[in-house]
């Protein structure tokens, strides 16, 4: 297949869930600013969800203090702002439109579908009406647009570049998450024992719980009450958490072997290596060296491992 | 002026034959069904994204524009014995202009014989001096040709076919064809059961034998590949739709290279041989080596690859020469000359500026006549007396006279008129046909083509670019 073709499949579906991510996360925080807390409390998850995209300088830039209405404003519909809900739609919908006929008519349909229904809902105020039914729709949409994609598509390369971008995405999103949510909690009410802060506890992981449609997981995984070194493990070494960084890792290599017909391609050998550290390590050794320190080096790998696919198949030179 | 309508003997009581069955079914349509349907379709249309891009506007929400295509529902039907003749036509037409390339690029036979000014021809612009020479397969330059075929009353009231315009660069239009039959048969399955029309759905069958029967005859198993300028292209829609339907690679200028004088492609797995290019980019932008030192849309080094044979290029290059206004007098000519037969489909009287009497004519009778510029399409660049103003007219007046052989006249044809939906319900607009003729190993092509509908009242010009609607045509088997 055409390398540019490829290069727009792993994009268009990198932008899909990238959308759904960022509904996901605002989805969180929107649930969670309805609970009882301090205006400091609340501003602070605010302030995190724009860390994890790292946008609050362009943020502050734009629009000055954080206030949620317009933290969703930003994130959803600013067009200005590359990673918004909407823009990411659209990049999506460009990508999909630059190889449709590389599409099945359902696949190519659903993001045209999604992107005229999301410009739609957005002119009519749904947004602004029910915010959390927005951020729902997003999310189906993604289901819908992953649905049809591996219901319909030739499973070839076509299929795998698509499913090796949603992945890398989904790996790179759940890491970031992550790395946002645990260093809110570290330097600010991690460990202290009142009672009000135990409960500002359960909210803060419960609500990184549910944002990865993970919290029902948990409880059937451990059958426990919330501890946080579990909830580290289980979005970062669990096979069977589907956002967990272990079973993203598991589908980025398993397509890149495809792509590449073995498994000795420099973009296999990276995958394969970063997939094995996460098979073969425990949640205590990764803690005992600092979470914070081991996602940023996640994140950097699995940004090499996005160039190295670029450089080897989608933009040879 | 006299009006012939495709429907009406006599609007709206008197309904021509072959158009009673339809008559007395939309007779028995609701006014709310038919808005439904309309609304449908639109739906349909932009869901599917079946749309054409306008270059440098932009929509209230400040994307670039993409526009539909309005759809009419109302179908131009022609009967059949009409089609029979239309289609030997055609094929003896474009035979003709297939003859014409070949001769001008090799012996200039027609030229020596002095049927048409050799400077007409050589010193054109779209005269391709890169061709000379080269050898194309089955001697076939224009493989897919669109003629704009237009039906005008004569003295005696009947509608009388005229080719108003050869199409044989990158004529465009066909995935309108082929998706509104479908939008039809969605929306009006039982029209289908109680009429026999002619299929068109199997064009991109033709197509991919026509493009195949084109490769080099080095390779018996091409690879075959639609060349598009990307995806702000007006007509990009179609060149997805046809590389998809043909089931071959939709590449651009940066796809390709050319290595050893042979034309690759890059894929995941490296580079790959590519045989046929059915370019839907102008001559000028194929090769930034040969043709426009800018152009980003081509490949470089294509044509010398072309010129050795080691891949096809359709259209072929410099097929511009024979859609040319200034030679489009001589199409008759070309039939005799190279078929020895007499034409069967006629062309538009025309006046060649150019030549002095023919110019004063024009210059007597602007108010009247159509004056078009030779290198000029899509409607631009025209005078249509009826319809301009005075000063419009001395204007152009000044214009003609200070090039006279950059123009050709016409007489203001009235276009034959379908009835349509307007605002008002339903209204005659003037119509026109661009069937699509495939030239390969053989000549063929699906019955019918493209009806062009002018959605303003009165207005002739039925172009997509100014306000021009589709309908879908079909060929009722007797």
């Amino acid at each position: 297949m055409l390398s540019r073709t490829a290069d727009h499949l792993f994009w268009m579906s990198r932008y899909t869930e990238r959308a759904e991510n960022t509904a996901r996360m605002l989805d969180v925080n929107y649930q969670t600013s309805l609970l009882p807390q301090s205006a400091a409390v609340a501003e602070l998850g605010w302030q995190g969800l724009l860390k994890i995209s790292e946008l609050l300088p362009s943020y502050q830039a734009l629009y000055g203090d954080i206030t949620p209405q317009k933290v969703i404003e930003f994130m959803v519909k600013d067009e200005d702002n590359p990673s918004s809900i909407l823009s990411c739609l659209k990049a999506a919908r460009e990508n999909a439109r630059a190889v449709r006929g590389t599409l099945t008519t359902e696949v190519w349909e659903t993001q045209n579908q999604t992107w005229l229904e999301a410009k739609r809902l957005l002119a009519q105020g749904e947004l602004e009406r029910d915010p959390s039914q927005f951020f729902e729709w997003v999310k189906f949409r993604s289901h819908l647009s992953r649905g049809v994609t591996v219901g319909t598509m030739l499973i070839d390369e076509a299929l795998h570049f698509m499913r090796l971008g949603t992945f890398l995405e989904r790996g790179d999103n759940t890491a970031r998450l992550l790395d946002v949510k645990f260093h809110a909690v570290e330097s600010d009410f991690f460990g202290l024992a009142n009672d009000q802060d135990q409960e500002y506890d359960f909210y803060h992981w419960s609500a990184i719980l549910r944002s990865v449609s993970g919290f029902e997981i948990y409880r059937k995984v451990y059958r426990d009450v919330i501890q946080p070194d579990r909830v580290a493990e289980l979005l970062v070494l669990r096979h069977d958490m589907p956002r967990a960084l272990r079973a993203c890792m598991d589908e980025v290599v398993h397509n890149l072997e495809r792509v590449c017909g073995s498994t000795d391609c420099p973009s296999c050998r990276l995958a394969g290596k970063l997939r094995a550290e996460l098979q073969f390590t425990s949640i205590d050794e990764i803690l005992a060296n600092g979470l914070h320190a081991f996602l940023t080096q996640f994140l950097d790998r699995i940004n090499l491992i996005g160039a190295e696919v670029s450089r080897e198949f989608l933009i040879p030179s | 002026m006299l009006n012939f309508d495709e429907m009406y003997d006599q609007w709206p009581t008197s309904v021509r034959p072959h158009y009673q069955g339809y008559q007395s079914w939309l007779a028995g349509q609701s006014d709310a069904i038919m808005r439904a349907r309309r609304d449908e379709a639109e739906m349909i249309f932009r869901r599917v994204g079946i749309t054409f891009a306008v270059y440098g506007e932009k929509d209230e929400d400040g994307s670039g524009t993409e526009r539909l295509i309005p759809f009419d529902l109302i179908p131009r039907i022609i009967p059949a014995h009409e089609w029979r003749e239309m289609h030997q036509g055609l094929v003896q037409r474009v035979t003709a202009l297939n003859h014409f390339l070949h001769d001008i690029y090799h012996g200039q036979e027609i030229l020596r014989a002095g049927l048409i000014p050799a400077e007409q021809v050589l010193a054109n612009a779209q005269y391709r001096p890169e061709m000379r020479g080269v050898a194309v397969a089955h001697q076939v330059y224009a493989n897919i040709s669109g003629i704009d075929i237009v039906r005008a009353p004569n003295a005696k009231g009947e509608g009388q076919y005229f080719v108003l315009e050869d199409n044989l660069r990158v004529p465009s239009g066909v995935s309108y064809m082929l998706e509104d039959r479908k939008m039809m048969m969605r929306l009006f399955p039982d029209l289908f059961r109680s009429h026999r029309v002619a299929p068109v759905a199997h064009y991109p069958d033709l197509l991919l034998e026509t493009l195949r029967a084109s490769a080099p005859l080095t390779t018996d198993d091409p690879t075959v590949v639609v060349l598009t300028p990307g995806m702000y292209n007006s007509a990009y829609f179609e060149h997805a739709f046809l590389a998809q339907q043909m089931g071959v690679e939709l590449v651009e200028g940066q796809d390709l290279f050319v290595q050893d004088d042979y034309v690759y492609m890059r894929t995941t797995r490296g580079p790959r041989r590519v045989d046929v290019i059915y370019r839907r980019v102008d001559d000028d932008f194929l090769d930034p080596r040969v043709f426009r030192p800018n152009s980003t849309l081509g490949c470089v080094g294509l044509m010398a690859a072309y010129a050795k044979g080691h891949v096809s290029i359709c259209n072929a290059v410099g097929t511009g020469i024979a859609d040319d206004k200034s030679i489009y007098p001589y199409v008759p000519q070309m039939i005799e000359f190279y078929l020895g037969e007499k034409p069967i489909l006629h062309n538009v009287p025309t006046y060649q500026c150019r030549k002095a009497e023919d110019l004063q004519y024009t210059l007597d009778h602007l108010a009247e006549l159509v004056v078009k510029e030779v290198h000029g399409a899509g409607g631009y660049g025209m005078l249509v007396g009826p319809a301009a103003t005075r000063a419009e007219i001395a204007a152009f007046r000044e214009v003609l006279m200070a090039r006279p052989d950059h123009y050709i006249a016409q007489p203001t044809l009235s276009l034959s008129t379908c009835p349509t939906y307007v605002a008002s319900g339903i209204a005659p607009r003037h119509i026109d046909l661009r069937p699509f003729v495939l030239s390969g190993k053989t000549v063929q092509m699906v019955p019918g083509g493209l009806t062009r509908v002018a959605l303003k009242e009165g207005s002739l010009v039925v172009n997509s670019s100014q306000g021009g609607g589709t309908k879908d045509t079909w060929i009722l088997e007797d």
